[in-house]
């Protein structure tokens, strides 16, 4: 019993790994993305904001589920070319894709609400003060949008933990996948339900990291 | 001499017409005080100064240069519009400092910014730098707060907020400092620092525009007085005389609610 512990710990680590690739990939891409789609949906130029107002409800009001089998197979169908390539690689790339693509759409409208939320009157005593349109959004906007997006993106990037069990439906072996493996392959149940302690341990570690930004940003008002 | 010439302004906000053929001069080292009821145009005026808003029509010269001039298309680039901008100084009612700098950054970052475009910034930096924290040091104690430098905003209280706003706008020179009801946001025992400190820019030959509901401080410091009503420029002239002794039926309707009290 003891052996087969360690086995399922030393499986669900390496799951745990391609968990984490996702995970962090989606952040790193997604932040980004989320950012500019923010900006169109906040530009006077009108069928910019109607096209990002559209994506982003398509993205948020179809299911991440869906999104990752129409990204991982609509490619092979309609060009008759498997671009994600074959093989554990293509999957996780897909993946990366789909999540990117529906994490910045909720981004977005969250980093929206931080930029409108800056009282005109800072961008305005930026202008007074002869500063550059791109001076006043690094120098005055920025720190203050990020002071007031940290708690709802806080909440996304929990979700996002979460959510990354979504990507076994295209067979990617991410953790909830390895847990469930177990059923098949050794007739037992317990590494799946064992999953949440890894779930927990790595939102607790955010939480902590959330807390520590959150104190940071606490200096100004 | 005229330092700031305004001719003609009009502005209107879709179909409502906020300012109405508005024109005044104004001579260096003088101040003018804007008063009226709210919703009279007064803030509006002051802001199509400060390129915040632009007038529909009308001309603003600055020095005998015209700045502006709405019957030409926009066609200035950022940097242009920049440097007209720097005529003009602004402080706000509402104060608006940015909340994560603190009183000295606040005074400092516009002109640590505008230094970046020196030809010399690279070799002198360390110089640039130095003379810069001086300055802004400078003008805080002048504001009679060389104790509050390290403060941020929420620190202060709103007297003191609105006087480092003032050393903010003072710290990149401007021709003219306009100031939009600088005490309107204050408790009435706050608004006696930052009245005093206006008048001593006054005293120092500062040339101001004030729009303001204090108007035995207009009488005292201000040279001239522009009332406004309706967009329109209803009475101007020697302070004094425009309140002591109105010549418009309007504008003295207007003082008599505040001389009764």
């Amino acid at each position: 019993m003891p052996e087969m512990f360690w086995s399922v710990n030393q499986s669900l680590l390496l799951a745990l790994v391609d968990t984490f690739k996702i995970f962090a990939c989606t952040l790193v891409f997604a932040i980004p993305l989320g950012l500019l789609l923010s900006f169109g949906s906040m530009s006077k130029i009108k069928p910019l904001k109607y096209l990002i107002d559209l994506i982003v409800w398509v993205f948020r009001g179809t299911p991440l589920m869906l999104q990752l089998f129409v990204v991982f197979y609509i490619p092979g169908i309609l060009l008759h070319n498997n671009i994600w390539g074959s093989g554990t690689d293509g999957r996780m790339l897909a993946t990366i894709v789909a999540f990117s693509l529906n994490y910045a759409c909720y981004f977005s409208v969250i980093f929206r609400g931080g930029i409108e939320g800056v009282p005109a009157g800072q961008r305005e005593a930026g202008e007074v003060l002869g500063m550059t349109k791109s001076q006043i959004f690094f120098k005055i906007t920025l720190l203050q949008m990020i002071k007031r997006v940290v708690p709802p993106m806080s909440n996304e990037i929990i979700t996002l933990v979460k959510d990354t069990s979504l990507a076994r439906v295209i067979g990617v072996v991410e953790l909830t996948h390895a847990g469930y493996a177990y059923i098949k392959a050794a007739g037992i149940i317990w590494p799946l339900f064992y999953t949440a302690v890894f779930y927990l341990l790595f939102v607790g570690i955010l939480t902590i990291l959330f807390n520590f930004i959150e104190r940071k940003l606490s200096y100004f008002r | 001499m005229a330092i700031l010439e305004v001719k003609n302004i009009e502005k209107h906000f879709g179909n409502t017409k906020v300012l109405k053929d508005v024109s005044f001069s104004l001579d260096a080292g003088n101040t003018l005080a804007i008063i009226g009821s709210s919703g009279s145009g007064k803030t509006t005026l002051l802001r199509c100064l400060n390129f915040l808003e632009t007038p529909d029509h009308g001309t603003i010269s600055v020095h005998d240069k015209v700045i502006f001039d709405a019957s030409l298309p926009a066609s200035d680039n950022e940097k242009d519009l920049r440097r007209k901008r720097l005529h003009f100084g602004m402080v706000f009612q509402s104060f608006n400092l940015f909340p994560q700098y603190t009183a000295l950054e606040n005074v400092m970052l516009a002109e640590q910014l505008l230094a970046k475009e020196r030809p010399d910034f690279k070799q002198n930096k360390k110089q640039i730098y130095a003379e810069i924290e001086e300055h802004g040091k400078a003008l805080l104690a002048q504001m009679g707060l060389a104790d509050r430098m390290d403060h941020y905003p929420h620190q202060l209280s709103g007297g003191q907020q609105q006087r480092v706003a003032i050393a903010r706008a003072l710290a990149l020179k401007p021709d003219i400092l306009c100031f939009d009801e600088p005490t309107s946001a204050l408790d009435p025992e706050l608004t006696g620092e930052v009245l005093k400190v206006i008048r001593s820019l006054a005293e120092n030959k500062t040339t101001m525009v004030i729009v303001t509901h204090e108007m035995s401080f207009a009488r005292d410091v201000a040279d001239q007085i522009i009332f406004m009503d309706g967009g329109i420029v209803v009475e101007q002239g020697d302070a004094k005389q425009v309140i002591d002794n109105p010549q418009e039926e309007r504008t003295k309707q207007f003082l008599s609610r505040y001389t009764q009290g």
